[in-house]
């Protein structure tokens, strides 16, 4: 086998300097005047007659690295071929790795729960590229300016291309603290398998504690389906309900409970006041209940639950409906809550977040902060939750926004960009002169939203057109609340 | 290089066309393989055969299926439906055309390419690769780097390391696959002139040896004027229904 010394040339890649690694592969620090980023060399341990899971390994991450980009994932440089010198050449993340942060646990709340939004951030715009990354760990994460970035890819898996390493592997591939209880039976597909192993790792964070500690065998592993860890708060009583609530949900060993999309756990995590917190059952369990549990045959299969892709595939995972309700509920509101339910009924596990805007006229100035203000707020809350009240949606699938802003569009953009929003629904008024002078909200939303947006407008006889553009003409106030 | 490998075209002069059409939007290939399956099951024998003498004194490779056998040496150990075809078939071309037929080599070797319509193991026996087993087998009958065929009319690749099983992958249509530098291949095409994948558009192999990819491209083309032609052609229903459904 080939051992390298710094000075070494590789491709025009000059090593620099060798950096801590683990047993697959080794790091160097490297330059190429051909790349204007830092660079590090990660070249595989190919002993003739070694481990061929490290070839696999290799193969895998490099097929996978040379398709990904953004911000969350190491710039692919270049690769050496299996053929001749193997290695991939990525560019070099500055930052802080979780595995320093996770040796200080327990952490404050709002740290925990800003790294999860960090890492769930990271993981959306992974998932989105059609990869599952299967080896979530603090030493694969890394908090750097730029948000989390996630490193080593080679167990992932990306959906378009042959999963030549799990084809090969008949035993479990993973970490064994944050490996999911489907990867424990095999299965190597669904992006839910990366949402418990940060679970495992917002517990970690949260209690100081691993949740399943790191089981050595295949029956340590798969003692997960079964038991369920201590939960959180037992350990830190510090640890609001909420945050107990999501990290339990990222946990669930059955995919039809768990979270089924990173975003949603990212909107929980910035959005605490809306999380549904269970009340939980205590197990009634008398002797009776424990000896037929003993001698029920139970279906490993069936406790893991149907993956995910059934569902992430129907349609949006989390819908923005926004309501102009400045005027009360009116015919618009209508259309836009109809069309809402449009949307959601694709899939059945979407999530609607109503979003009303109040608006100030003056940057800075708050109505909530007076008591008046405070009631104008609550007033628009309680319209709101009315008008969405006809869609009967339970109160995990919903939530209730009233955005303070001076523009409407912009607070829409924002919120949808920042809970990762699927599908937008706004209503838009009708055309008048000054509404195409000045632009109206559905108009910048569906210019610079990131994902689809409908737009719902009254059905209008030409007449009635006609009259909606004169009243309008001459109440220039109502011209930007067409949201 | 890239090479682009037409299989089973099945006397479907509509399919071939519009295959034909978007192998050359893409850039003339350096390699076009006809991979057998010339004839059979279609409407237009001859236009088929004479487009492929046509590309063949350009410089295209083409190799022998089973259909092609059969109608050039008049056998009929196939299905009802095919043995029908093959004798509608053998009424309508030229004593020349059959000798065109009879005259095509069971595989061909290019480079680091073994091309044949089965299979690597038995050619003349037609096996079919439908599973793992028939695969290994397959790629033990052959030392090239890839091995590419069709007969099944169903895309599949798969990926070998020595001294292991292969693994299948069923490549998704017009999304590349990769090729590997430390594996063999094995390559089975989809069909030109009648699918049988549940996707009725034609179907071509595109490989690019640069970028070490492998795609299925799909290629809609008028498959209810072949349906037709094959009705009024008096060859059984069958044949026209299974290409609008693609089974």
């Amino acid at each position: 086998m080939q051992r390298f010394e710094a000075g070494a040339v590789i491709d025009g890649f000059e090593l620099v300097e060798k950096l801590p690694s683990g047993g697959m592969a080794s790091l160097w620090r490297a330059t190429n005047p051909r790349y204007d980023f830092p660079l590090v060399l990660k070249i595989p341990f190919l002993d003739p007659g070694g481990d061929v899971s490290v070839i696999l390994g290799f193969e895998a991450e490099e097929l996978i690295m040379k398709r990904l980009s953004g911000p969350h994932m190491p710039r692919f440089a270049a690769s050496g071929s299996l053929a001749q010198v193997p290695y991939i050449a990525m560019e070099f993340v500055a930052g802080t790795g979780l595995a320093d942060i996770v040796g200080k646990a327990p952490l404050p709340v709002d740290e925990v729960a800003s790294i999860g939004t960090e890492i769930a951030t990271a993981l959306a715009a992974l998932h989105r590229q059609k990869v599952v990354h299967l080896d979530l760990k603090p030493e694969n994460i890394i908090l750097a300016e730029r948000g989390a970035v996630l490193l080593d890819f080679g167990l992932a898996r990306h959906a378009e291309l042959p999963d030549l390493l799990g084809a090969e592997s008949s035993v479990p591939m993973g970490t064994a603290a944050y490996i999911s209880p489907e990867q424990v039976l095999g299965e190597r597909s669904d992006p839910a398998s990366d949402l418990f192993a940060l679970g495992c790792l917002l517990y970690q964070l949260a209690t100081g504690e691993e949740p399943f500690g790191r089981p050595a065998t295949f029956a340590g592993m798969k003692r997960r389906l079964y038991h369920a860890p201590r939960s959180p708060r037992d350990i830190n009583e510090a640890i609001p309900r909420w945050l107990e609530a999501i990290i339990l949900r990222c946990m669930d060993v059955d995919r039809t409970r768990r979270y089924v999309e990173a975003a949603h756990v990212l909107s929980d995590l910035s959005n605490p006041d809306q999380v549904v917190v269970a009340r939980r059952k205590p197990r009634d369990e008398g002797g009776w209940a424990a000896i037929t549990r003993l001698f029920r045959k139970t279906d490993d299969r069936a406790l893991v639950g149907r993956p995910t892709s059934s569902r992430t595939q129907a349609g949006p995972s989390i819908v923005l409906a926004a309501v102009d309700l400045a005027n009360g509920s009116d015919a618009l509101a209508g259309e836009v809550l109809s069309e809402t339910a449009r949307v959601l009924a694709s899939r059945a596990d979407s999530w609607l977040a109503c979003v009303t805007v109040l608006k100030t006229e003056i940057i800075g100035e708050t109505p909530a902060t007076d008591e008046s203000g405070r009631s104008v707020y609550l007033k628009r809350l309680v319209a709101l939750k009315d008008w969405a009240h006809p869609l009967h949606l339970p109160e995990d699938r919903i939530s209730y926004h009233v955005l303070e802003a001076v523009s409407p569009a912009d607070a829409i953009l924002n919120y949808a960009e920042h809970n990762d929003v699927g599908h937008i629904v706004v209503g838009a008024r009708a055309s008048s002169a000054i509404r195409r002078h000045l632009g109206s909200v559905s108009t910048k939303v569906v210019a610079q939203a990131l994902c689809s947006v409908s737009v719902v407008r009254l059905k209008a006889v030409e007449e009635q057109g006609r009259q909606v553009e004169r009243n309008s003409a001459s109440e220039p106030r109502t011209v930007d609340e067409d949201q | 290089m890239r090479i682009a490998i037409l299989s089973d075209i099945h006397a479907n002069r509509e399919a071939f066309d519009a295959v034909l059409e978007a192998v050359h939007e893409r850039g003339s290939p350096d390699e076009l393989v006809l991979l057998g399956d010339l004839v059979g099951y279609g409407p237009d024998p001859v236009y088929v055969i004479e487009k492929a003498a046509h590309l063949m004194a350009d410089g295209a490779l083409c190799i022998m299926g089973n259909h092609d056998e059969a109608v050039a040496l008049n056998l009929s150990n196939m299905t009802e439906n095919a043995r029908f075809a093959v004798q509608w078939t053998r009424e309508r071309i030229a004593p020349a055309h059959l000798d065109f037929l009879a005259r095509l080599p069971l595989s061909l070797q290019s480079e680091d390419r073994l091309y044949v319509h089965a299979s690597a193991e038995r050619p003349g026996k037609w096996p079919y690769i439908r599973d793992v087993d028939s695969a290994e087998r397959c790629l033990s009958a052959s030392d090239a780097r890839f091995v590419f065929c069709g007969h099944t009319h169903i895309p599949a690749i798969y990926y070998a390391l020595p001294g292991r099983r292969p693994v299948h992958f069923q490549p998704l249509d017009n999304v590349a696959a990769p090729l590997s530098d430390l594996r063999r291949h094995l390559v089975i095409a989809g069909a030109v002139g009648q699918p049988r994948d549940g996707n009725p558009a034609a179907c071509f192999v595109l490989v690019d040896t640069q970028r070490h990819e492998v795609t299925m491209v799909r290629v809609p083309y008028d498959h209810e004027e072949t349906a037709r032609k094959i009705q009024a052609a008096g060859l059984p229903g069958w044949l026209g229904m299974r290409l609008k459904i693609g089974r």
